[in-house]
Formats: C-alpha cells, structure tokens, sequence
C-alpha cells in the first residue's frame, strides 16, 4: 500500500510562524498523529541565516534591509545564507526518514530529484554540483535545499525560484559562494508560469520521487484543528 | 549508557558538532533532542536512546565528530 502524505498550501505566510508550525508538526508526526506532510507556501521578504551562515554574507547596509523591510533570521537549517520572498515556491516536508531510508544526503538529493524533474517539464536540464546542493542550471542555482532533522523527523527544505525579485539575491553572497550565480524560472523561460501550476507539478514529482500519495489541501481543516495554527 | 554518533548519510563520515541541547546534570527522556549536529546542507538533531541524566559531555561545539564516536555519557533512570 503506497503511503500517503498530506499537503498544505499555506499561501504567503511569515516565517517565523511557519518555523513555530513546523516544530509542532515535527512532534505531532513523532507521535504518529498526522501522516507525511508537506507545507507549501511563500514567505514576505526575508534572509534567513543556516548553521553554516553568518551575517557577513549580509552585503546590504542595516538602512537597506529596513527601508526594503526585509527580516533576518537566524535558523537551525542545514547551509548558510539565503533569501526568501514572493515568486518563490518553498516547500518543508515534515517527513518521517525511518521509512524514507533514513539517510540525509539522500533526502536532499531527492528533493533536487523533484526539481530537476519540475524544470524537465518545462524543457529546462538542471542538474546538480558536487559539493554545492541544490538544484543548478548551468553554475546558476534555481532551488536551494536546506533541511534540519529531529527524532528522525525532517523539517525545513526547499525554496525554488518561480520569479522573485532577484534584486534581493544581490543583497547577500547566497550560501556564502561568491563564484556562482541565481536564476529563475521566468528568468529561464522568458515567460510567467503561475505559482499554481508549479506547484501541482511539484507536488506530483514529490509524490514520485517519495512513492507517496499526495492528499491535497482537503484535509487541512483537521490538520489545523490538530496543531492549532 | 554511551551515546554514539549514529549513520546520518551514505559516505559520511565526520560531522560538526554545533549545538549542544542539554548540559551535564539535565534530565533527559527518550527521543529528546541532545545534540546537533550538521553535515553539508543538514542539520541532524541526536535522539537520546533513553531516558536518564546527562553524567558527561565528551564533544564541545566546533568539534568535528566521526560516526561510532561518544558524544556524551548518560546514567540511565533506574
């Protein structure tokens, strides 16, 4: 029997309200609650900063990020700095890895799987890096992957670039590589996809790669019920 | 009981230590996060195998840590 896994969109959301959703989520799944999850969702501007990171990857005067309203966060994510906002698709799933192999470099590599197959829809060929996870086009990164792991519970994830303003990557040397770049779909393709649609193919490719049946938004009202958000 | 720095990832072999969760003298219980720990993009939490008081703690944050090593010491609950 495939297992299933529950989706929620959660539209433009704060981060730091997801990261407390998160963490809720990771113990509701510990204790056999809710099944495999995935958030799907966008955060307002933000930098947020991983284990790895630190504020001097920050290039931006103070009066910037205030006047632009950007936040910072300093996060227990896997990786270092990198940026957050509208035109992105980030996705945390709330996975239990004991029946996912329990291995986290094969966690990331299957996130990257779902977006080199997304951006195969598209006729973009992404690949990977050695030694720079994530999802690239050419030395150009699309999707950055970044996750933290609790009780063999996944939380964090992945941001992929719909069409954010890249002004905003300018601002930060992006999980402090200074030789490599950023792009995005639209960036790619010249043309807008809506987010919807990104999202539905994602959300397939996830259920692939993870041999999981998607149970889409329908269940969220229960899901809220249970963690109170 | 010896807690041990378990598999994380196929060819993985050593890790950062960048968190401690608990001091010595802590009460701990099954599955409560000890350390963490992060290896390229991942950030890997130490489940405690069981619950007890934290007697010892051998690694410090900035430590780099192999698979097999012991992190800390734990005097289980009678």
């Amino acid at each position: 029997m495939t297992r299933r896994c529950r989706i929620l969109y959660l539209g433009l959301y704060d981060y730091a309200k997801a990261y407390t959703l998160q963490k809720k989520l990771v113990k509701e799944r510990i204790a056999g609650k809710i099944p495999d999850t995935l958030l799907l969702l966008s955060h307002p501007p933000v930098y947020t900063i991983g284990r790895s990171g630190s504020r001097e990857h920050i290039l931006a005067p103070d009066d910037v990020l205030e006047r632009e309203g950007i936040k910072v966060f300093e996060t227990d994510r896997g990786g270092g700095i990198t940026y957050h906002g509208p035109g992105q698709l980030v996705g945390y799933p709330i996975l239990n890895l004991r029946r996912h192999g329990s291995d986290l470099h094969k966690l990331l590599r299957m996130y990257e799987e779902v977006f080199i197959r997304v951006l195969a829809e598209y006729g973009v060929k992404a690949n990977r890096l050695d030694r720079y996870p994530g999802v690239w086009v050419g030395q150009d990164k699309i999707c950055a992957v970044g996750i933290g792991v609790s009780k063999w519970v996944s939380y964090h994830g992945w941001a992929f670039n719909i069409n954010p303003d890249m002004k905003y990557f300018s601002y930060i040397t992006p999980c402090g590589i200074r030789d490599k770049g950023v792009t995005s779909l639209t960036g790619l393709l010249g043309r807008d996809i809506p987010e919807f649609e990104i999202m539905a193919t994602a959300a397939g490719h996830f259920g692939d790669v993870f041999k999981l049946r998607i149970e889409a938004g329908c269940a969220a009202a229960e899901m809220i019920e249970v963690v109170g958000i | 009981m010896e807690v041990r720095l378990p598999f994380l990832a196929e060819g993985v072999e050593e890790c950062v230590v960048t968190f401690w969760h608990v001091a010595e003298g802590d009460t701990v219980e099954e599955d409560d996060d000890l350390a963490e720990m992060q290896t390229s993009k991942a950030i890997f939490n130490v489940p405690s195998p069981a619950g007890g008081t934290i007697k010892e703690i051998l690694v410090s944050e900035g430590d780099v840590v192999k698979v097999g090593d012991t992190l800390c010491i734990i005097e289980l609950v009678r």
